[in-house]
């Protein structure tokens, strides 16, 4: 171990203030002043905390630093790595991430999903396995009977992470259940939902996590083969999962005959092009057969008829890096987090207005409030918050009157708040909930698959009207149409997509309908957003 | 065009190869199609057709996946692809705003390409990087965040005389 040591994030949030850039920067400054034996580079996935600039941080001295240009990491070098003498300037001030942050973090921020995400390099397998990964594979081929194992998933209350919070043991167990010569373990990393990038940041910043879940849940059901769909777009999830498929193949945890026990298992990354219906998890399926990814009907479901008709689990990103920690430490270790109905974490994404953007990962049960202000620092230029939307395009949109709400599984159906995919998007009010409605719509118009009607032609319908309203030209019986197509499509639609488009089209009417009925009767847009045909208004945002 | 045409049988050449690597089997349609865009640019006709006896399926069946996934094209794009978030996270950050200034310096519709040929323009959901919204993203990898509409100029001219493949 050399005496000093630097860690950058380089998630892709950080590549895009320059992280590759700054790192390849330090090497060669490294390099050039002869600092290789006394300073140790690790580039590692997000720290959870974002400012304005790329994270790194010096130990043993433990300061952090808010890199913005190659002139502060010369600065860094010349200063602090060769004088010893840490750069004021670029530090990260204590207070803002030692009280505010890093305490919170270590009280109150559970990290059993984000483990290793920012203290590893994800791509070492070694420092994976330093940190007892592999473990847990390792006691449930040694120790464990597949019963066990599914007992103990079922115990711990995990619920998907996906979205729609299924047991995730019940799962497991259904497809342990069915006799078959050929079963499947996939991995749902299409992640789409906008707003949304936790599964992005996990599978870069500990890929092997996901892996060795996969195995183990393999195990569990009797699966043989596995595939990882990964959403197109994600280069650097799909860089980091290849690497450390190929190395845990040569340590023999993919493979025939794993760690001795004579259990096989293979592993597959497959592509998504480019459908957020794709992330439904039949229609991930067709994909993944090489067709257009339509939904299935539903029954039957996958635990009995999935891949290749073949009997499948599928699970999230984040369900599946839930499952290591579970096996090693236990079901009741398990259910000290969260809330009694939805015990564990979640990991948020935190967009909009806040101060502080990036993910966090907290008990189940956290309130929205927390969420926004505890942890993303309540609103740039300390603005007012007017709306929330919570869990996704297909989650809700509330106002700050359910700041106070407990996020969990059960949140939607006691209070009206959803979970979802883990978004919390913040929005002051210079956002008009008409305007975000008709983007809303948009969305689902556009990635409709087209095979049913309700939702097909209710989409298309919302996004006429709403497109009236955002003109000026709404009419008060428009408000009843909207609620109708939700009804509508809620309950005729053949998948989740279709069925759940009530969920942000009903929270919205119904929680800013004063700022509908506005649309409707005054003469303007009450937040200057929209353009008003009749009056000649034109669009001034802010 | 002696040239074009031996460049188009190379690429064809190297589309057989690939496909080969991963075995002619109808479940790997969708990555020989990816395969064929990355070489290609884009999927005409005549690989579609290509594809279709290589894994021998209908060319109908080709065609349905091709036009389902926003992934595929079957016109040609701008040698530089700009994509403009318009995902929620992004759009009430003023992702639009800054689609309509690409549109504008470019003098172009949304896919399609500018006259040279040089760009094309397209709105596309998250990115899965709505922290640094809004988002664009040039090329395949170079990410820009936090994007204002008066940055569009110097983003263009960075990429005026790139040549892609
Ligand atoms: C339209 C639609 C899109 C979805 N997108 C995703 C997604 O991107 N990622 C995901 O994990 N689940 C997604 N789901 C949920 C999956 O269908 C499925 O519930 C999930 O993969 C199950 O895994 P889990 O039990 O671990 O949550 C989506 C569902 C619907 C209806
Ligand atoms: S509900 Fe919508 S997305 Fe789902 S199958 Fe029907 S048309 Fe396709
Ligand atoms: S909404 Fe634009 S990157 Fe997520």
């Amino acid at each position: 171990m050399k005496p000093m040591l630097v860690i950058v994030s380089v998630d892709s949030n950080s590549v895009l203030l320059g992280a590759k850039h700054f790192v390849n920067y330090l090497k060669e400054l490294i390099g050039k002043y002869n600092l290789q034996d006394t300073v140790d580079i690790l580039e590692t996935g997000t720290m959870g905390v974002y400012t304005q600039g790329v994270m790194m941080a010096v130990f043993p001295d433990d300061i952090y630093y808010s890199v913005r240009s190659v002139a502060d990491i010369e600065k860094i070098v010349t200063e602090h790595l060769l004088k010893g003498r840490p750069v004021l300037s670029l530090e990260i001030p204590k207070d803002k991430l030692k009280l505010v942050v890093e305490k919170e973090k270590i009280i109150t921020e559970t990290r059993i999903v984000l483990r290793n995400v920012g203290s590893i390099d994800p791509r070492n397998i070694d420092e994976y396995i330093a940190r007892d990964g592999y473990f847990a594979l390792n006691k449930v081929l040694s120790q464990m009977k597949p019963q066990q194992v599914l007992e103990y998933v079922k115990a711990s209350g995990l619920r998907g992470r996906g979205g729609a919070g299924f047991p995730t043991g019940l799962k497991w167990e259904f497809t342990a259940k069915v006799q078959a010569d050929q079963k499947y373990v996939v991995c749902n990393a299409d992640e789409g939902e906008p707003g949304t990038f936790k599964d992005r940041l996990i599978m870069e910043g500990d890929p092997h996590s996901v892996i060795e879940a996969m195995i183990i849940c393999g195990y569990a059901v009797g699966a043989t083969k596995g595939y990882i769909y990964i959403r197109g777009e994600y280069y650097g999830s799909v860089e980091n999962i290849q690497k450390a498929i190929k190395d845990a193949y040569e340590y023999g945890f993919l493979g025939k005959d794993i760690m001795g026990s004579g259990f096989n298992f293979d592993l597959t990354v497959r592509l998504g092009a480019g459908a957020y219906i794709c992330g439904e998890e039949t229609a991930l399926l067709e994909s993944i057969e090489g067709k257009s990814g339509r939904p299935r009907l539903k029954p039957p479901y996958p635990p009995t008829n999935g891949l290749f008709g073949k009997p499948t689990v599928i699970n999230n990103v984040e369900t599946f890096a839930n499952v290591p920690p579970i096996i090693l430490k236990g079901p009741d270790w398990f259910k000290s987090f969260g809330t009694a109905g939805s015990p564990g974490t979640k990991v948020y994404s935190l967009v909009g207005n806040v101060v502080r953007r990036g993910i966090v990962e907290v008990p189940m049960g956290t309130t929205v409030r927390d969420l926004i202000y505890r942890f993303g620092g309540g609103l740039v230029g300390g603005k007012d918050l007017y709306m929330i939307q919570t869990g996704g395009t297909a989650g809700t949109f509330i106002g700050t009157d359910k700041l106070d709400v407990p996020l969990d599984y059960d949140s939607f159906k006691n209070y009206g708040v959803s979970i979802g995919s883990g978004v919390i998007l913040a929005m002051s009010d210079d956002i008009c909930p008409v305007d975000v409605a008709l983007n809303t719509m948009q969305f689902f118009a556009h990635e409709s698959c087209g095979k049913c009607t309700p939702c097909r032609e209710g989409t298309r319908l919302a996004v006429q009207i709403l497109e009236r309203m955002s003109r000026g030209q709404g009419k008060l019986e428009d408000l009843d149409t909207l609620k109708q197509i939700a009804y509508v499509t809620q309950e005729a639609s053949l998948c989740g997509l279709g069925q759940s488009i009530n969920v942000p089209l009903l929270s919205i009417v119904e929680n800013f309908e004063k700022d509908f009925v506005e649309h409707i009767n005054a003469s303007s847009c009450p937040h200057n957003v929209c353009r008003f045909i009749k009056i000649q208004k034109s669009k001034t945002k802010v | 065009m002696p040239d074009l045409c031996t460049t188009g049988e190379r690429l064809f050449k190297e589309l057989d190869q690939y496909i080969d690597s991963i075995g002619a089997e109808p479940d790997k349609l969708i990555s020989v199609l990816q395969k064929a865009q990355e070489l290609f640019g884009y999927l005409s006709s005549e690989v579609q057709q290509h594809i279709a006896e290589a894994l021998g399926i209908p060319v109908s069946q080709v065609y349905g996946v091709v036009t389902f996934y926003n992934f595929f094209s079957t016109k040609p794009k701008g040698k530089v692809q700009i994509k403009v978030c318009l995902g929620t996270a992004c759009y009430v950050k003023g992702g639009d705003r800054v689609l309509e200034r690409f549109l504008e310096e470019l003098g172009t519709k949304p896919e399609e390409p500018t006259k040279d040929g040089q760009f094309s323009i397209h709105a596309v959901r998250c990115l899965g990087a709505c922290s640094m919204a809004p988002v664009v993203l040039v090329g395949e990898k170079d990410f820009y965040g936090r994007v204002k509409p008066d940055m569009v100029p110097r983003i263009i001219d960075k990429y005026k005389e790139v040549k892609v493949q």
